[in-house]
């Protein structure tokens, strides 16, 4: 099974993600695209569970408030330099509140969780490929911030200077 | 000047720590090519056509004495004993292996210096007007802003990824000497009418393929709110700027897409979300920026000395002082620039005992502290007026003193042909070419201010677009040509420059600049400089002796 980093732990994944137009499982905990989730277009009663998974080029309106619903949101990285699922974190964390897990998915590599982290991930499925243990001591590679983030509500100037 | 803390010299030793182990990965293959190069280059590193290029941050174009020290130690012991200081007020290593850039910053680091930022798809270095503090026409001291937005920028966890990289500018005086229209984002300090000071925000000016020069997208924004105003647009890049094509990534491409209103509507609608949140900026935080950029210890009015007589005795130091110098807030002092574009040396290179030499003439005249300006020359900038001669003595004496200043001969210029992998033809020995044309000082100062800059390709690192005169290296079936541009400009007036004709041959180059002159020489009305009489007499005029 495969593993992912759930807050600092390394986990088993239980969870299996249906991919955008695939046909829909009959059964387990499944992760489903953001739209067929919007358009209630499934049977919830035969899953085990039932969370979401959005691609990186949605832009939120105020459904996304339903997201509290659910227990886990992932946010797509289809390339790792493609930096949109930071700015979608933190608005599902900050604007519309989300408190479940929020999970990194994709190309998801060691280098980058410190970043994710600060913009309210706290979950990544780390590409199969890499070695989840190294991820893992990588979380946190500085000790401090200067910006007010997730892990942080108020920047450096605050705790220093005012 | 900005001094760390405890906090800032941590975050820049583990910066230190973790690029280390990025580049023993990468080194180990544990890392793919393609892993490592954001990496890399988020830490300043090219790989150019010789070797890694390794790019330093200089925030806002100040430097220490101690920090130029440890520039020449790093290029004599690294590098090939030189370094080229950029138009982005940083400094480049030509020269460096891959497997000593760690090491090269763990010595900046002890500095207080890194390479954080200097390249990639990112926020990279502020920058501002190289007379920040000083300036007669200043409305208020733009460096404790930039110091608070280099403070944001850095490892903002956001902004890392972006489609494109990111640039800031800063100007904090009525003439824009920080050319803050040709960037992402260009803030103009006011002051608004109650006293209080304010942004005038632009963006979505730049240069390269297309450029642009930026759109007012706000007026008056009230300066506490500049970070979180910040978020919102970088926001609003970040989610719709483009990621297909790398050439129509900028911001600029995208304001221009959506119309200025439209974008300023959508960062607007963002900024609702996060205006006064913890990111707002309190008059303490304001004040304790402000504290580190307090005037040093100046003698209030001190005599000037000898200064008017020697002026009046020597003539290549009353050059010096006409083109060199800037005038000072402080009576008795005077900011000095040191040319780096003496003829026969690249443009912005200098070498190590230069390096340091200069900072130990900043020791001793300048309270130990320099900027580096956007046209590629160092400027000691607190000099008292009585000093000035000794000081000018030495400079002269080591090549530092090219009394061109503002004058054709001080040319902006990228490395071209000679180090970058992605030039279309060679930029410094035309460069020399031109300077040996123009190398008569009384004809240099008849022909009076002139921007020139040069590009070796259209990616625009020389501002070819917003010299007076801007050069581009294009490739013609393989061979170097050279488009000549006319009339742009930068600062308040900015403006891209239009091409004059076909592009010429190399070794054509000084004739066409030469004749370009003679048009102005001839034509001009009194005290007319050469972009005036150019926008007057319209580009045909010249054309047509050029191509004749
Ligand atoms: C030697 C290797 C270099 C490489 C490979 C390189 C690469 C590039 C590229 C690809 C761009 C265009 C990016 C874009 O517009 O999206 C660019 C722009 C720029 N570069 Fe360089 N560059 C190099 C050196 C330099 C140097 C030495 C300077 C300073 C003298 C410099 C200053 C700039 C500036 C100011 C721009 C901004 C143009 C704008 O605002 O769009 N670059 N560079
Ligand atoms: S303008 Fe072109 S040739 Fe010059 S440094 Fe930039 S990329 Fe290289």
């Amino acid at each position: 099974m495969p593993k992912i980093i759930l807050n600092q732990d390394i986990v088993e994944d239980t969870w299996l993600k249906v991919e955008l137009e695939a046909e829909l499982p009959t059964s387990g905990k499944v992760l489903l695209p953001y739209t067929t989730w919007l358009a209630g277009e499934f049977d919830s009663s035969s899953y085990e569970a039932v969370g979401v998974w959005i691609p990186n080029d949605t832009v939120f309106d105020s459904s996304a408030d339903k997201l509290n619903q659910v227990s886990v949101v992932a946010i797509d990285f289809p390339v790792f330099s493609d930096g949109r699922a930071y700015t979608l974190a933190r608005q599902l964390r900050e604007r519309f509140d989300y408190q479940g897990e929020l999970r990194a998915i994709g190309d998801v590599l060691q280098d980058q969780l410190f970043f994710m982290t600060r913009c309210g991930f706290n979950s990544f499925a780390v590409r199969e490929d890499k070695s989840i243990e190294e991820a893992l001591t990588a979380l946190k590679p500085f000790s401090n911030a200067y910006q007010a983030a997730l892990d942080k509500p108020q920047p450096l100037f605050a705790e220093r200077w005012s | 000047m900005y001094k760390y803390d405890d906090y800032d010299q941590k975050l820049v030793d583990e910066r230190v720590i973790q690029f280390r182990d990025q580049t023993q990965r990468y080194l180990d293959g544990k890392l793919e090519e393609a892993e490592y190069l954001p990496l890399r280059l988020q830490n300043g590193i090219y790989i150019q056509r010789l070797a890694p290029m390794l790019r330093v941050a200089i925030p806002y174009g100040m430097l220490n004495a101690e920090q130029l020290r440890k520039l020449a130690h790093v290029a004599r012991t690294y590098d090939k004993g030189y370094a080229h200081f950029t138009t982005r007020q940083n400094v480049q290593f030509n020269w460096p292996t891959l497997e000593s850039c760690p090491d090269i910053l763990e010595e900046l680091a002890k500095v207080e210096m890194h390479a954080i930022q200097t390249s990639g798809n990112c926020i990279r270095n502020t920058t501002t007007d190289q007379f920040a503090g000083i300036a007669l026409d200043e409305i208020s001291d733009p460096r404790p802003w930039c110091e608070i937005v280099r403070q944001w920028s850095t490892f903002h966890p956001e902004f890392a990824f972006l489609p494109r990289k990111f640039k800031i500018a800063i100007s904090g005086s009525e003439e824009d000497r920080a050319a803050i229209k040709v960037h992402d984002v260009g803030l103009q300090l006011v002051k608004t009418d109650d006293g209080s000071i304010a942004f005038n925000v632009f963006v979505g000016g730049g240069l390269g393929r297309t450029p642009m020069i930026g759109d007012l997208v706000r007026e008056n924004l009230p300066a506490k709110h500049l970070l979180t105003y910040l978020e919102a647009i970088l926001r609003v890049y970040n989610q719709f700027g483009r990621r297909d094509n790398k050439y129509k990534a900028r911001i600029k491409i995208l304001v221009k897409a959506l119309g200025v209103e439209e974008f300023a509507r959508r960062v607007e609608s963002e900024w609702n979300h996060v205006a006064d949140g913890p990111s707002t900026i309190n008059d303490n935080v304001i004040a304790k920026a402000a504290s580190f950029f307090i005037d040093p210890d100046y003698e209030s009015a001190p005599s000037e000395g000898e200064f008017e007589r020697q002026r009046e005795q020597n003539k290549a130091f009353s050059r010096f002082v006409t083109n060199n110098t800037q005038a000072h807030q402080k009576e008795g002092y005077i900011a000095v620039t040191l040319s780096l574009k003496k003829t026969g040396v690249a443009p912005g290179d200098v070498s190590d005992s230069q390096m340091d030499l200069i900072a130990d003439l900043a020791d001793k005249y300048s309270f130990g502290e320099l900027r580096v300006s956007h046209h590629q020359n160092l400027i000691l900038s607190d000099v008292k007026k009585s000093a000035l001669f000794e000081l000018w003595q030495i400079l002269e004496d080591n090549s530092l003193a090219t009394p061109n200043v503002g004058k054709l001969t001080d040319m902006i210029c990228c490395p071209g042909g000679d180090f970058c992998a992605l030039a279309n033809a060679k930029s410094i020995p035309v460069a020399e070419a031109i300077q040996r044309r123009f190398d008569d000082l009384d004809h240099l100062y008849d022909l009076g201010d002139i921007d020139f800059n040069f590009s070796g390709c259209m990616n625009a690192c020389g501002h070819h677009h917003i010299g007076n005169i801007g050069l581009l290296g294009v490739d013609r079936k393989g061979e170097e040509f050279y488009q000549i541009s006319l009339g742009g400009r930068s600062g308040s007036t900015a403006g891209i420059g239009k091409i004059l004709g076909p592009a010429v041959k190399q070794d054509r180059v000084p004739d066409v600049i030469e004749s370009i002159m003679s048009v102005y020489v001839e034509n001009r009305i009194e005290g007319e400089s050469f972009v005036e009489a150019y926008h007057r007499l319209g580009q045909a005029t010249f054309k047509e002796r050029v191509y004749a």
